[in-house]
């Protein structure tokens, strides 16, 4: 159970263990990793957004001096239709492995037909130039809603929507249909004095990590492979390859390189498969690493979405109904995370009566993948947006709106259990203290609140903890360190074992060194592996006093252990044994002291945050300017809270992104036009000012810390947060994200008379 | 036919053959094997590959290798000297300045010749100068901060 109380080492800010190889670029990210006579490995696109393939032709690449492997889906192994899922859990591996490289038909510019594996690029880049492909070009759809269309261009002739009974008998571009209730909305809208109602749209964002996806594999005579990439789990990447292509888990090894971000986008593989076929067919290693427009046609952004959402409420602001249906747009296969976008959009508030309606939505984009809280950011939009429409509407703060109505323990969430210990309430009464929320504004200013909530997870988790001979510590683990996770490992661990921060040294090991791990993602890390190393930590410190007793000749109930030492009172006199003496003497008392925990983390504390936003419009030409911002989140124990503030930092600056700049645009003929960082426009350091954080602390109680996950809720707040500011500062509200300038300026003309 | 090029990096001669089409990158990757200098878009919109050439902040993307002869270039491997960190490396691991570190090096090349040029910036100089610099995980703070802490503490070193 966790307690206030001093800690040693538990939320100081010592400098991360890695970051001297990452400030003087010695850290060896996936693309520095290189082996003597490895092949260039490159892929081959679709230029067409939906085409049937009718032929290929490798003779004339083939023939090309230097080139040595060439794949097409023909190469994957068919996953049978029993295997296709593992455990009711995602990923498709039939789809998967359809969108590694197409079989019968491209579904998206972008998606990969054929890779090469050549003795250098310009002999790889000149194979790809050389393979012939007949296409049908076939009608496509981008846009959400049209694709839901009954005459919209089908993605998937074999695809009959689930979640509707009986089971419709014509196929369809939505996958599925999730539905989530509780309470009697009819009732709860009956009961209302005012409502707000409103149709939402958000773009697709891509996740934007700077390090591009590579990888190198290399397959021996005898079927063992090796690969080595960055991740956001190695463990991840051999169940992956391993069911993809029917190879046991036991013959694949994957070491982890640092990974340059991932923010969910390097929750799958796209590489990993098709360096490993080409390694085997060719016989040597083999390298591959996309280009930036790669990444962007080929890779998962989030989902794009169309939402329709009410709200009702009594004058005093009770709000007493809320429903909604969202439509995400999965890409080109099933998977978008529509379900998690309903769950998470009303979490924060106790109403009694919500009914949520979600559609999954095929499109002739890349598929979707994870981004930090998957689903949420786009939902909360909307029901943020509608809350601060209510405010106004009840001329009411739009804190106290969500004082008035916010969740807290003992509270039935509108997915499913009751909350425990949550700090929500915390968070809107350190943003009404907060000197922000009371900061004058100008001309053209406006100010805008948001909340947003994520379950944050748990799951496998493993650590070993091995003591040297002089005393210091190795903690092992098996998650990729994707934004100062080493520190906090080493911080758990010094804690529990009472040794300085600086002697203990943590690992991130590959798949054959260490137990399993589920992947770093979920806001896990630093509960369910911290919690791992607590465990292990706990076991280590009971041998060492085990030792300490063999030593003295006395039980080992006698021994008591504070500070990094044993102590015990002999003959009435206290006796201290330090770890490091014990350590030293592991040879006389039974070997080397070592612990490994692996567990499977429950408790998770879920994670509320609230954000205030300042913006300034230009009515002239649209365009917005963040002034201020504050992101304040329960955070329940900062172990590193440099690195907590990060979290806060980062996924605010995200979410900005979202809400003002970024999106996919496409042409007529269904091909992005802005593949590149100068036309995607990611937050730069010039668009932003200083982030202030406020980390609440309400204590998890079932972390030994008190941890809760931080990473995901910042990115879901700054979408509304900043159209409502938006909002206020404009009078003019816009439901269509990104809030351009272009789209802003339409806005504000349209009112003007324009 | 491959170039042969001779140029300075880092205060260290180096000699090495490229294509007309290697980048100065693809050379101070593949043939240097200094790979502290990041690739992240290769249009010289993300700054990963930031590097100085003959004094000048450039993108090693954006310049080939077959220009850079007899060039002194300097990259973050050159930044330490004699084990020493340079006061932003070091700022930027006390502010934890840095998530994944993909960005860092190129920062902190970029930032370095920020300080060479103009010791005591403002927050906005600062910050349009890290303009052409990508960073995804930070939001900037902890990186602007450190680069006015390194300024400040430089300045009042300097009054000493």
């Amino acid at each position: 159970m966790s307690e206030v109380k001093d800690y040693k080492w538990v939320g100081k800010r010592p400098v991360r263990p890695d970051g001297i190889d990452k400030v003087t670029g010695r850290a060896n990210f996936s693309a520095d990793f290189s082996l003597p006579g490895m092949l260039h490995g490159l892929i081959l696109r679709s230029s067409y957004a939906h085409a049937r393939i009718l032929s290929m032709d490798f003779s004339k690449a083939l023939a090309i001096p230097g080139v040595k492997a060439i794949i097409s889906g023909t190469d994957m192994p068919l996953v049978a239709m029993e295997d296709a899922v593992i455990g009711g859990q995602p990923p498709n591996f039939r789809d998967l492995s359809a969108n590694l490289l197409a079989r019968d038909k491209v579904l998206y510019e972008g998606h990969a037909i054929a890779a090469v594996a050549a003795t250098s690029l310009q002999i790889a880049r000149q194979a790809l130039d050389a393979i012939d492909i007949e296409f049908e070009v076939l009608p496509h759809v981008i846009d959400v809603q049209k694709a839901m269309e009954p005459d919209a261009p089908l993605l998937h002739e074999n695809q009959f929507t689930q979640g509707i009974e009986p089971r419709p008998k014509i196929p369809s571009n939505i996958a599925s249909r999730y539905e989530q209730v509780l309470g009697d909305t009819a009732a709860g809208f009956a009961a209302a004095e005012v409502t707000v109602s409103e149709e939402f749209t958000t773009q697709p964002v891509h996740q934007g990590y700077i390090e591009l996806h590579s990888c190198t594999a290399q397959v021996s005579a005898d079927g063992q492979a090796q690969i080595w990439c960055s991740s956001q789990g190695q463990f991840m990447i051999r169940a992956f390859c391993a069911h993809l292509l029917g190879m046991n888990i036991s013959q694949i090894r994957v070491t982890p390189m640092e990974i340059g971000g991932g923010f969910g986008g390097k929750t799958t593989v796209y590489l990993e498969p098709l360096a490993l076929l080409l390694a085997k067919k060719s016989g040597k290693p083999v390298k591959m690493q996309m280009s930036r427009e790669e990444v962007f046609t080929s890779t998962g952004p989030a989902s794009g979405s169309f939402i329709s959402m009410k709200i009702g409420a009594r004058k005093d602001g009770t709000i007493t109904a809320a429903e909604g249906i969202l439509c995400y747009q999965a890409g080109a296969f099933a998977g978008s995370p529509v379900r998690l976008g309903c769950m998470t959009a009303f979490a924060p508030y106790a109403i009694q009566n919500v009914k949520l309606i979600g559609y999954d939505v095929v499109v002739n984009r890349p598929k979707s993948a994870a981004y930090r809280a998957p689903g949420a950011p786009m939902a909360a939009f909307a029901a943020e947006s509608l809350l601060d429409m209510l405010a106004i509407k009840l001329n009411m703060d739009p804190l106290e709106l969500r004082l008035k109505n916010a969740a807290q323990m003992g509270t039935q969430a509108p997915y499913g259990p009751k909350f425990r210990e949550i700090g929500y309430i915390e968070t809107l009464r350190a943003a009404q203290q907060h000197p922000h929320y009371s900061a004058p504004l100008g001309p053209n200013q406006g100010r805008g609140v948001a909340s947003g909530f994520w379950f944050n997870i748990g799951g496998q988790s493993s650590a070993a903890i091995n003591i040297n001979e002089d005393g210091t510590a190795i903690v092992t683990t098996g998650n990729p360190d994707i934004g100062g996770s080493r520190a906090s490992m080493a911080i758990m661990a010094a804690e529990v074992l009472g040794i300085d921060f600086d002697k203990v040294q943590p690992v991130i090991a590959d798949t054959s060194s260490t137990a399993y791990s589920d992947l770093t993602g979920g806001s896990r890390v630093t509960f369910a592996v911290g919690m791992a190393v607590v465990e292990a930590a706990r076991s280590v410190v009971a041998v060492l006093k085990q030792r300490a007793a063999l030593l003295w000749e006395i039980p080992e109930t006698e021994v008591s252990w504070s500070d990094g030492q044993a102590s015990a009172v002999i003959k009435g006199h206290t006796s201290i044994l330090s770890l490091a003496d014990i350590a030293a003497q592991s040879a006389n008392t039974g070997g080397p002291i070592a612990a490994q925990a692996n567990i499977n983390a429950q408790g998770a504390g879920p994670g509320f945050g609230t954000h205030i936003c300042d913006v300034e419009v230009d009515p002239e030409t649209g365009r917005v300017t963040v002034l201020r911002y504050t992101a304040i989140q329960d955070v329940g124990k900062a172990i590193h809270p440099a690195y907590v503030e990060g979290q806060l930092q980062g996924g605010a600056v995200q979410g900005i992104g979202w809400a003002l700049n970024e999106e996919y645009l496409y042409d007529e003929s269904g091909k992005m036009m802005n593949t590149g960082f100068l036309d995607y426009r990611m937050p730069v350091a010039s668009d932003l000012p200083m982030i202030d954080t406020v980390l609440v602390e309400v204590a998890n109680p079932r972390h030994p810390f008190g941890v809760r996950g931080v990473g995901e809720v910042p990115i879901i707040p700054p979408l509304g947060a900043v159209a409502n500011a938006v909002a206020r500062a404009t009078g003019t509200r816009v439901f269509n994200l990104p809030i351009s300038p272009p789209r802003l300026l339409a806005a504000l003309n349209k009112k003007r008379g324009r | 036919m491959k170039n042969h090029v001779k140029a300075v990096v880092n205060g260290e001669p180096v000699e090495f053959l490229c294509e007309g089409t290697d980048t100065l990158l693809d050379v101070l990757r593949n043939e240097l094997h200094l790979t502290g200098t990041k690739e992240g878009c290769g249009s010289g919109d993300c700054g990963a590959c930031s590097v100085m050439l003959n004094n000048r902040l450039v993108c090693s993307c954006l310049v080939f290798g077959s220009e850079v002869s007899g060039a002194d270039i300097e990259t973050i491997e050159g930044m330490s000297k004699d084990g020493e960190l340079h006061p932003l490396q070091q700022k930027f691991l006390d502010n934890a300045a840095l998530q994944c570190g993909i960005c860092t090096p190129g920062f902190l090349v970029a930032a370095k010749a920020l300080l060479d040029r103009q010791p005591n910036p403002s927050e906005s100089e600062v910050r349009y100068w890290l303009a052409g610099n990508l960073c995804r995980c930070t939001g900037y703070d902890k990186i602007v901060q450190s680069v006015l802490d390194v300024a400040a503490d430089m300045t009042t070193g300097e009054r000493r």
